[in-house]
This record gives C-alpha cells, structure tokens and sequence, in this order.
C-alpha cells in the first residue's frame, strides 16, 4: 500500500513541466538582431545615400538588393517560431498543473562575495502569459512592418531593432531575478529610444527619442534603489527566494517594505507612462507607427504593471504602496482621458488612450486584484495594438495620396481625414472593433478586463483607505466614458462624415496589402474573444456569459493563482475578502450592465453629435482659442510646466556650474597654478645670463662655500 | 719633500682659476683650464709617493682626456673666431633663457 502511495506520487512528480527548449525562445529574436543587423550595416552606405536624396525607395520592388528583401523574412521568421516554442511550452504547462515556478539556470552573471547573480529564466505562469502576449502580438506586427515599411531604406535596421526589442522584452518577462528583470528593463528603453529616433534626421524626432530615454532614467532610478533595498534585506535578488522570505522578513505595513513598494512604483511609472513620468509616450509616437503598437501600446509599457503583478507580495504587504499604485493609476486614467479628448492627431489620441488605459492597469494591481491588472494587460495588448496598426495603415494610405499630389498637409491629423470608410473597409470594421472593445462593451474583450478592475476598485472601497477607494471608483468609471467618447470621436473624425482630404487626393487613398490588412483581422478576431477567457465563473450564467454558452471556468483567475496567489493570502488575512457589493448596493451582474450600457449609450451619442460638428481641414482651422479645450489640446500645459519648473532650472543651473564652478572656479585654479609655475620659472631664468665668466664664478663660489662649510 | 710640491700645485691651481675667472680671451681661458689640469696632475703624482702607484696611473687618464679636450676645444673655439672674427667671451651669452 505504501508503495503504491510512493508510485503514484513519483507519477505525479514525471508529469511535472519539462520546459522546452526555453533559451530559444529568447535566443530567437537574438539571431533576428544579428542577421538583420548584419544586413543594415551592409546596406548602411546605400540607405544613407537614399536618405539623403528623397527618403524613400524609388528602385521597383523586383530589384532591390537582398539586404533590402531578406529582412521581410527573417523579421517575422524567428518571431513565428519563438511564438512556436513558446506555445509548445505553454501546452506541457498547462498539461503539467505546474504549483511552483521552474527557475531553468545558464551561467553565473555577477559574482562578488556574498552577491550572486546567475542568468536565468523563471518559468511560470504569469511569464508564460506575458510570452505569449510579446511573441504573438509582436509576431503580427512584424508581419504588418513588412508592408508598412518596405519603402524605407532603413528596412533592414528597423527590423534589426525591432527584433532586438522583442528579446530584451522577453528578458524582462522570463528573467528570474530583480537585475535580469532590469536588464531588459533597460534594454527595452534602449530599443525603444532607437525606434522612436528611427528618423534620426528629423530634429524633432530625434528629441523624443531622447526625451523617452532621460524620462525613463528617472523611474530606473527608483528600480535600481528599490532593488538595493531588497538586497539589504534578503541578500539575494532572485525571485523565489525573496517572495518566499517576504512575508515573514518584511513587517505588513512596515516602513521597509512600503518605501520597497513606491521606489519600485517610481520604476514602473517611468516604464508604463503614468503620472508624473507620462510626458514621453505622447512625444514617442514619432517613431514608426507598427513601433507605436508594438512597443508604446502592447508590451514594453505594460512591464510596469507585469513588475507590480510580479513583485505582488510585495504590494500586498504594503497597503500604502498599493493605494499610491490604485491613486496613480485612477489619476492617469482620468487625466491622460481628458487630453485624449481634444487631440486631432490620431497618434495622439491613441496615445494618451494608451496612457489612460495603463492607468486602469495599474489601478487594478493597485486595489490588490492582480489578475485583472495583467487580464486588462493582455485584451489592451489586442485591441491597441489593432487601434495603431488600423491608424498606421489610415496615414500610410494618407501619407501615399498627399504625396501624389504634393499636398502639404498633415497626414496624421485627423481634421484633413474624414470619410475613409468607403476607400479603407477593412481597417475601417477592424478598427470599430477595437474602438468598441476599448469602450467596455460587451461582449467585447475590453468589456470582460476593464469592468473586473472597476469592480475590484469599487470593492476595495469596502476596507481600509475607503475613501480614497471609493474616489478611484468614481474617477474609473467617469474616465471608461470618457474613453468611449474619445474613441468614437476619432472613429467618426476619421472613417465617416465627409471627407476633407480633397477631391485629387481621393482618389489615391487606397486599402492596404494583405500583408497588413490580416494582421487586423487576426487582432480583430482577438480583441472580439479575448475576453472570453476569463467570465467570471458567478457570472457566467447571466447575460454576461451569454447564459453560460461562453465558458465560465475564469481560466486566468486560475491559471495566474500560483503566481499571485500568496499575494491575495497576504490581503485576505490582513485587509479580508474583497467586498460583494458596489460601495452603494447592486451586484456586479448589475453594475456591469450599468458601465456597458452608459458606455453604449456614450459611444451612440457621440456619433450622432460628432456626426454634426462641422470640421475643418487643419490648414483652415484655428487652434483652440481660451477655455477648457484650449486647456485640453495643450495638455493642461504640462510640458511647458516641467519646462519651467525642472527642464529650464536644471538647464541654469548646468550652465552655472559649467559656466561658473567649471570655467571659472575650477580652471582658474588649474589656471592659477600653472601662472604661478611659470611666474617662478620666470624668475629663475632671469640668472641664466650666458655669459661664461658668471658661470665660471658662482661654480667656483660654490666649491669654496662647500669646502669653507666641510671645514668648519 | 711632499709639502713644496703640494704648494707649488696649489699655487698652480689658484692662478688657473683666477685666470679663468677674470680674462676674456678664450684661448687665454682654455690655456688657465690646462694649468688646473697639471696643478692636480702634480698634486697626483707627489702623493702617490706616500699612497701608491695608483697617482701616477691617473695622471695618464687626466693627460689622454686633456688632449681630447684640447682638440675639441680649440676645434670649437676657432669655428667660433671664423663666424665672429673675435674670442672675447663677453660676446657670447646667447645660451640662456
């Protein structure tokens, strides 16, 4: 009998996980950097020429080198088959029922003392989750960049970068350790620099890109303090060891671990774009518009919220750190919302949605319902990244039709749109997919991730903090409608009403290739289903789960339980279970037929009044003049405040230290004493006379005052 | 025996080095430098009565450098007079600062 018992545990213990092959997944992407770096730098000399001369390929397609070809392949090549062996490891996860992380170990990176760092990848799932995510969103906006970009000479560098990107990116998410983490951390803010930059040449350009990179510096600060504290405590920076040790080393609530928590909050701000850190995504849409998807809509931004979910125990045990988390997130959410507002560039719009949807994220991992956090992380990594490739394809096909005619008129601003439904069909329905799924309305997959975080946030507003709870609340749901309304704002300004482009350019607007028209499709299909994966189970047999036709088994909830498991333990012992009810009565089959059907009604009556605005191309336009909108399209002049109150200081105060300290005080003592020398040296040069007998005479002055001072 | 011979050497010395000091004429300078030369070549050779062969040795080595010295002496001073048509000392000081 005991033997059995034996057996049968030693067959549970061969079903465990075996990962397969885990170092391909992230050396896939590698090997994509460096064949299609190799590739650049071959072609660098000719794209430069081509750069120099117009920007854009006139060589037909059949001719051009392969330098310029190969990349098409290469690029989405080893994304497919990292999103391959990440399924394969995806599928013996789930068939294993894995409890606690497998930690695969390559080498030993940093060994000083006591301190040891070793290059490995935690496997679990949550980084599967987030795998899935970078490598199969990022597998289909590479395909797309293989018809957006394929005119520019810079080709091959981009999808060197891009590739580069997605492996510091999954070195994030797979790393096993707080400086493996940090290494993608900064490898990703590297990537993202260079791809912002893409089109180095334009000044502005190049500004954003720099302006990401010293934003960014800011938060790594916090991460990099926050991890110097972690390693005071614990004396190691892997994640199982510290997340294990957490709850009986840390005091619930104690100092410690709340400053841990909010300079690792200050990291994630910076990464994920929330107030105060936010000023640099609005600025990074310079880059390539599929860059915008990939990296300022789906992945890199959302790390600081795969950091809270994966640092969890942390945040449970610190409630202060978690209400500053919930309140950053509620702010960004309602701020970013009213920029979005009143922008007439589609990028820009997008981008403060962006912005406004981390916000939700991190309002989620903020009230301690981790699961929904990453849930909103996954479906807003579909439909935005659907929202910018549908935008990108809008001014490729704007960009191609004022180039034919030599108009001079913005091809990203959406007041010189309108109409664009009858000649960009599929990106039209594609995009109203999105635009209705990232308003919250069933059954599209925003509907499912944004309500479960309002939901959580109006719990938490049963416990501890309730107040401030109960103003995230209202601020959530007041920003979910403004989302609604900005996103049908854009929709109308952009695919109906009539069109401003002109008659000529009309004619020249064009559908996209397929290459970047089923990108959208897939997206569309995702950002319609997504949801589904997570129905809570007490709601599936309402209309929620279509009376229980969608299935209820609320897969995340479970599948993420062994990763933030100890997180929610440590909140229910301390704070207790999540409430039942919204703060003022009514169930959550109530309150999300609530939210879904003002956000309806929001989206429905902002066509019909958008539908009557009378709007003129941006050459006829003024720009908003005095009052809220004004304020709006200046961004609440946020910009031009850190302009004042920290750009501009620190700009004076360099000057005086480099001007002052520097030139004046520093030199001038190193002035100062080399003056002096050669005063000295002056002197003393003065009794060279050269005359022979001068010589002659001290010499012999010498000797006799030698031999006068040995005879004494 | 030894005491005349010292004095006489330091005699000799002296008025190299007066000579040296106060005259013009560098051939009148270079001809003072060879008088201090014998002076110690003498004082060498009286002592080694007292301290050995070792005093006459060096009077060899003192008389071989002399004679190279001469030569390059002169050599100098002569390629001096052919560019200045003078070898009053006093003219030249251009070796200093």
């Amino acid at each position: 009998m005991l033997a059995l018992v034996q057996e049968g545990a030693e067959a549970v213990a061969e079903a465990a996980f075996e990962p397969f092959l885990p170092g391909f997944i992230l050396l896939l992407p590698f090997l994509g950097f460096l064949v299609n770096g190799a590739l650049a730098l071959a072609s660098g000399k000719r794209a430069a020429d081509v750069t120099r001369t117009g920007g854009e390929w006139t060589i037909p397609e059949a001719d051009r080198p392969f330098t310029h070809t190969l990349p098409s392949l290469v690029g989405p090549g080893v994304l497919f088959a990292a999103f391959a062996v990440v399924i394969v490891n995806f599928l013996r996860m789930q068939g294993a029922g894995l409890e606690a992380p497998v930690v695969v170990t390559y080498w030993t990176w940093i060994e000083t003392g006591t301190f040891e760092v070793a290059a490995g990848l935690q496997l679990d799932q949550l980084s599967m989750v987030m795998m899935l995510v970078v490598t199969g969103v990022g597998f289909l906006i590479h395909v797309f960049s293989v018809g957006y970009m394929k005119d520019d000479p810079g080709y091959s560098r981009y999808f060197a970068y891009l590739n580069l990107f997605v492996f510091f990116m999954l070195v994030l998410v797979s790393g096993a350790s707080f400086p493996i983490m940090f290494v993608g951390w900064e490898g990703v803010g590297l990537c993202s620099y260079l791809l912002i930059g893409f089109w180095f040449k334009d000044r502005e350009k190049a500004d954003a890109g720099k302006k990401a990179f010293i934003v960014n510096r800011i938060g790594d600060f916090g991460f990099l303090i926050a991890m110097f504290l972690l390693y005071n405590t614990f004396h190691t920076l892997d994640f199982v060891p510290v997340f294990a040790g957490a709850p009986d080393a840390l005091i619930y609530g104690g100092s410690m671990v709340t400053t841990v928590t909010l300079f690792l909050l200050l990291g994630a701000t910076g990464k994920s774009a929330q107030v105060p850190l936010y000023v640099w995504l609005p600025d990074a849409m310079a880059g390539p518009t599929p860059v915008s998807a990939l990296i300022h809509a789906a992945t890199m931004v959302t790390a600081g919220v795969y950091m809270v979910a994966r640092t969890s125990v942390l945040f449970a045990l610190a409630p202060v750190g978690g209400l500053v988390v919930a309140g950053i997130g509620a702010l960004t959410a309602l701020f970013a919302a009213t920029i979005a507002l009143s922008q007439y560039d589609i990028k820009k719009v997008l981008a403060y949605s962006t912005v406004s949807q981390l916000g939700y994220m991190f309002l989620g991992v903020g009230v301690g319902a981790y699961t929904a956090g990453v849930f909103h992380l996954m479906t807003h990594a579909f439909f935005k990244a659907l929202l910018f490739l549908g935008s990108g394809v809008v001014i490729h096909s704007m960009h191609h039709a004022l180039h034919h005619t030599h108009k001079d008129w913005d091809s990203q601003d959406m007041r010189n749109m309108g109409g664009l439904r009858k000649h960009l069909p599929v990106t039209c329905v594609t995009m109203w997919v999105a635009t209705l799924a990232i308003s919250g309305i069933w059954p599209f997959a925003g509907f499912f991730s944004k309500d479960e975080i309002i939901w959580y946030a109006g719990a938490a507003a049963q416990g501890p903090h309730a107040s401030w709870y109960m103003l995230f609340w209202v601020i959530s749901l007041i920003a979910a409608m403004m989302t609604a309304f900005y996103m049908t704002r854009m929709m109308v300004m952009t695919f109906h009403g009539a069109n401003r482009t002109g008659e000529a350019e009309q004619e020249h607007l064009h559908e996209a290739p397929p290459t970047m028209t089923v990108p959208l499709i897939v997206l569309a299909v995702l950002s319609f289903v997504g949801g589904w994966i997570n129905v809570p189970e007490a709601l599936g047999h309402s209309w929620i789960g279509m009376f229980g036709t969608l299935p209820m088994s609320e897969w995340l909830h479970h599948w993420l339980e062994p990763v933030v498991g100890m997180a929610v333990e440590i909140r229910a012992e301390h704070v207790g279970a999540f409430a039942e009810s919204a703060p003022i009565g009514g169930g959550e089959v109530m309150w999300a037929g609530l939210s879904t059907l003002l956000a309806l009604a929001v989206v429905v009556a902002s066509v019909t009044v958008v539908r009557k605005w009378v709007i003129l191309p941006a050459a006829e336009s003024d720009e908003p003049a005095g009052g809220v909108r004004s304020l709006l399209y200046r961004k609440w002049y946020v910009d031009e405040l850190y302009d004042r109150v920290i750009v501009r200081p620190v700009v004076a105060g360099s000057r005086f230290l480099w001007k002052v300290v520097d030139a004046g005080v520093v030199d001038g003592m190193v002035n100062a004493v080399g003056s002096l020398s050669r005063a000295f040296g002056f002197v003393g040069s003065m009794f060279q006379t050269g005359a022979v007998n001068t010589y002659a005479f001290i010499l012999t002055a010498g000797v006799v005052l030698i031999l006068w001072a040995v005879a004494l | 025996m030894i005491t005349p011979a010292l004095v006489l050497s330091a005699f000799l010395f002296v008025i190299g080095a007066f000579g040296v000091l106060v005259r013009r004429n560098a051939i009148i300078i270079f001809l003072c430098i060879e008088l201090m030369l014998n002076a110690v070549n003498l004082t060498f050779v009286a002592l080694s009565r007292v301290v050995g062969i070792e005093g006459q040795l060096f009077v060899f080595f003192v008389m071989t450098v002399a004679a190279a010295e001469a030569a390059v002496g002169l050599a100098i001073i002569i390629s001096i007079f052919r560019h200045y048509e003078t070898v009053n000392v006093d003219n030249f000081n251009l070796l200093k600062w």
